[in-house]
This record gives C-alpha cells, structure tokens and sequence, in this order.
C-alpha cells in the first residue's frame, strides 16, 4: 500500500515535524521506497513466534524505593532555549 | 611517533621515551595540518588534552602505570562530555553542552585516557556515509573522493589516517564494524548490554552498543578494557564479569571451528571481495582453524526488519528533541505545536526526518502488528540461526560489506540503495551478538574488510582470532599515501 501526500502529512503532524510543501512530493516518494523494502517482511511466515525486544531477554531491574539523584535544575536549565524562575518557557499554551 | 598503536605507546611511556605531554602536542599539530583534508573532527579540545596529558604524566611519575594512562583518543560526538559540545552530529544539538560525562568517557578518563576531540558522524547515527552530518562529508584517506563508511567516520578518518591511535564508535547496524573496513582499521561491536548506553545519545536502544575502532585487534583489547563492564545507570547493561581481553590474545588457533555462511557470499558480493575474504580463510586454516559451511536462513529478511525496529525507536527517542528544554528553538513561535515543529523540522536533516516519519508510521494505530511485532518476531528467527549455528562453530566469518567504499555523493539519491549496505552487519546487532571487522586486503586501492561473529560475550574470541591473523599478515599495516 503507497502512502499519499495526505498521508505523510497526517505522520509528519504525530511526529511534531513542519514539513514544507515543497518537499513533500520528494518525501513521500522516499517513503514508499523505504516501506516498499519494509513491506518485503510480510511474506516471512512467523506463526508462532514469540517477538524479540531484548537479544538476552533480559526483564527490567529493580533498584530500592530511595533518592538516589540530588537537585541539578540549574545545571539542567542553563542549556535551555528560555527559562525564568526556574520555569522552562514556551508559548501561551491557554487564553 | 604518529605511527605508534596504542599497545606500543603504552610500552614507550612505561619506558620514558616520550611523555603523554610531548605524544600529545605532536597529534593536535597533525591534526591541525591533515585533519582540512578529512573533517573528521567535530570539535577539537587542545586544552583539556594538554591538562589530561599532564595528569597522566605526573599519575605515572607517582608510580602509577596502565595501558591506557596517557593515551590520545577521540570520542564520537554522541558521547556527552561535560563542558564541551556533544553535537551528534546534528545542528539541532549545535548548542548542546551536556550537563553530565557518558559513562565511556568518564571510565576512560578515570583510566588516563586523553581525549584529543568530538570526531564526526552521520546525524545521530543515521547512515552509512557519514554524509549526512550537519558539519559535513568525511573524507576517507585511502582516496579524498570517497567515503569513510558511517556513522562512525570521523573516529574512522582521524585512526586511518594516523591522527590518533584510536577512538570510540557506536554500532546499531554496523557503524564501526563498516567504517573500519573501508578504512583498513580493526573495530570491534561488543555484545548488547556489554558497554554502558549512559551519555550515548540514543538512535535505537535496543540495537546500540559502543565499542572501539583502532589498527589491530591488540589495541581494540586495550580501549575495550577500558570500556567495558556493567552500569546501574544503563537499564540494560549486563552484569557480567569483563575477562582481561589483552590476556587472551595469544591462544591456539588450532581446532577452531569457523563457519562459513552461504548467505554471506550471494549475488551483491563483489566477487573481488569474495576473492579476499576466502583468502583470509585460507590464512586462518594455515593456523589450525577448520572450516565448515553453514547456513542463516533468515538473513535476508534482517534489512527490513531493521529498517522497522530503527526507525520505530528513533521516533520515539527523538521526540525528546521539542526544543523546549534543549536543543535548537525556532525563532518566535507563534504556539506551542508551531514550537515543536518548525524547531525540529529545522533541526533535523532530511534523513533523520525520513526514519523518524518512517518509525512514527509503523508505530501509528492499526500498524503496530504488521510492522513492529513482525519485526520482531523476524527479529527471533535470526538469533535462532546464530544459536543452531553456534552449536556447531566457534565464530562465523563472511565478508563486512558487500562493496568498497563508494563516492561521495553516489548513493544520495536513493536511500535504500545505501541501507543495502549493511546487509552483512546488521544481523549481529538484531541478534545482539559480537562483531569485529579486520583489513583483509585492497580493491582498486580501496580497503576490504573480513568480519567475525561469535556467540554472547565472546569478545575475547574475536579478539584472539584477530591478533593471530594479524600476527601473519600485514594489511593493518598500510598507511594511507599523504598520510
């Protein structure tokens, strides 16, 4: 199944990317022959197979309920684009 | 003194022939005459390098020793390093300053490494070239029009061309295993979970390993040693016990099964590669090693199923990029959404944003099933075909690429005929195994890597393989001309 433009433009906004217009022709050409090679996966038969997230299986650990990490907001927000008051700024977010 | 691998720097600076002061001072000048040639650095640190090069000469005054006290490496520019640029390659992170040091760095620089600068990469790790970094093309110092291989080209670059010792890389579907190859250099991909993810900006989390690009397999022991090991801050590491790899390189060759996999030698082998690699079979049957033909089926579906998992844990590891907290902010958002997209649409180069479209698909409602689970459910098969095969050998061997390094430019046009690259290296990183890539001769003047594969933290085997080949040949041991 080919993607249309209106596709792309419906994963570019999940995605939080502005593409422009002009590139979206080239962009979605380049995905149909990205998800062309992907889709050659479906023709594998994997009944019964269990999925594989971690080559040695390993389950996540556990560590004890207790603070481990001390404060470094400053450290953190001295790279920031925008901050005041310790608060990270982005636009008016409501009116 | 630029010739020098890590192993005999170790010995000259046991010995006071030189210092880590004077070793360093002569690298940052043949940095700064070579390195306009090849960009393979991002940053340069001249500073911290002369003070660590000091430390390290007074910790060995004091008596200390250490293979790795005083020795110049470089970091890729993905490994965070507090107080200077960690840029990943990417203009989205061309004014990031991490606030912490990458477990690597920080256990390489508590072993007295030295580290000399951020070296070049492919943006995030994305790509095969390292072409499509924000601070440019590398350069491949066997021939300036070609590429290095990627995404660790610029380590590759700067090790090729004697501009240091060695350096780190990272690899989640061949990124320094390719890169040597096409540079003539050993680089070693350890076992999942073998050297901590902590600092290393993450492109795939569940394929991303650090490892070492260096001349020889004794040198990727040494920079591996100082690597390795488990982290409690990387929820993957793997608490294993690290053997002392510098040990081990001298064992017998003798009965060492190696299997030999048809799928290696399809059609899109340059048959003047085949030509090497089954003469680096005959060098290791010389030592004893016994050859036996086996098969991984499902080594063909290992592309696709990469080109699923990667992008799909791209997307999702990048969307941190919002250009709220750090990063690259657009100027003057007009909202908040307006904030997210025009900062990363700006901060992202085209190839970034194609695999991160491409992972935000395949993860969208109604997908899930048909692309990321098959993916991994393929992702199963091809472990399954290292475990059989694994009963039967103690490492696999087929060539690292199927082609030379190509010209810079070649393959811009159609991403998928660069992904093709890869196809002999991403199965160890689906598998999660060890891989080592070592030089096995030239095309057109152009180096050909071999690789090998062995079972879960078998690092040590390849390792010994490796130096007992390069014990009887001498292909590590071309400089590039110029260089």
């Amino acid at each position: 199944m080919a993607l249309e433009r209106s596709d792309v433009e419906k994963i570019a906004h999940l995605a939080r990317l502005g593409l422009n217009d002009a590139d979206l022709p080239r962009t979605t050409e380049a995905l149909n022959s990205i998800l062309g090679l992907i889709d050659q996966m479906q023709a594998v038969d994997t009944r019964d197979i269990e999925p594989l997230a971690h080559p040695l299986e390993a389950s996540q650990r556990l560590r004890a309920d207790v603070v481990t990490e001390s404060n470094h907001r400053e450290a953190y927000q001295s790279i920031a684009p925008a901050v005041e008051n310790g608060l990270y700024l982005v636009p008016k977010v409501i009116e | 003194m630029h010739q020098l691998t890590l192993a005999e720097i170790a010995r000259g600076l046991a010995d006071k022939k030189f210092s880590s002061e004077e070793l360093t001072k002569t690298l940052l000048a043949r940095i700064a005459q070579l390195d306009p040639q090849l960009n393979s650095f991002i940053t340069l640190t001249e500073d911290l390098a002369l003070e660590q090069a000091k430390a390290a000469d007074a910790r060995r005054a004091n008596g200390e020793s250490g293979a790795l006290l005083g020795a110049p490496i470089g970091h890729k520019d993905l490994f965070c390093t507090v107080g200077v640029r960690t840029s990943c390659g990417s203009k989205m992170l061309d004014n990031f300053k991490a606030p912490y040091d990458a477990t690597v760095v920080s256990k390489l620089a508590a072993a007295g490494a030295v580290s000399l600068g951020k070296t070049n990469m492919d943006e995030f790790a994305m790509g095969s070239a390292n072409e499509s970094s924000y601070y440019g093309a590398v350069k491949n110092p066997w021939n300036l029009e070609h590429v290095p291989g990627g995404s660790s080209g610029g380590s590759a670059a700067a090790v090729a061309a004697r501009l240091l010792p060695a350096a780190t890389g990272t690899d989640t579907g061949g990124s320094i295993r390719q890169p040597a190859a096409l540079t003539n250099l050993t680089g070693l991909k350890p076992t999942y979970g073998r050297v901590s993810r902590w600092g290393m900006i993450a492109y795939a989390s569940s394929l991303d390993q650090g490892g070492p690009l260096a001349r020889t397999a004794e040198d990727c022991a040494i920079l591996l040693q100082g690597m390795a090991g488990f982290d409690p801050q990387d929820s993957t590491s793997i608490d294993e016990p690290v053997p002392d790899y510098s040990a081990n390189l001298n064992g017998s060759l003798q009965g060492l099964r190696i299997g030999v996999p048809a799928e290696f030698f399809s059609d899109g082998l340059d048959p003047r590669i085949a030509e090497l690699i089954h003469a680096s079979i005959k060098a290791l049957e010389k030592l004893g090693a016994v050859i036996k033909p086996i098969s991984l089926p499902n080594m063909q579906h290992a592309i696709p199923a990469y080109y699923v998992i990667a992008p799909a844990e791209a997307s999702s590891n990048l969307s941190r990029f919002d250009g709220v907290r750090f990063g690259h902010r657009c100027e003057d958002p007009k909202d908040l959404t307006d904030l997210y997209k025009r900062s990363r649409a700006e901060g992202f180069g085209p190839e970034v944003q194609r695999r991160i479209l491409v992972g935000a698909y395949a993860l969208s409602a109604g997908y899930y099933d048909a692309y990321y689970l098959q993916a991994q459910k393929i992702r199963r098969l091809i472990k399954n075909d290292f475990v059989s095969a694994f009963k039967e050998v103690d490492i696999i061997l087929g060539p690292t690429t199927p082609n030379p390094a190509w010209k810079i430019g070649a393959k811009n046009s159609d991403p998928v005929s660069a992904y093709l690259e890869d196809v002999y290296t991403i199965t160890a990183n689906l598998a999660g195994l060890p891989g080592l890539s070592m030089p096995a001769g030239f095309v057109d003047g152009l180096p050909v890597g071999v690789q090998l594969l062995a079972p879960y933290f078998q690092e040590s085997r390849l390792l010994n393989v490796a130096h007992q080949y390069q014990l009887h040949t001498d292909w590590h041991t071309r400089t590039p001309a110029g260089f």
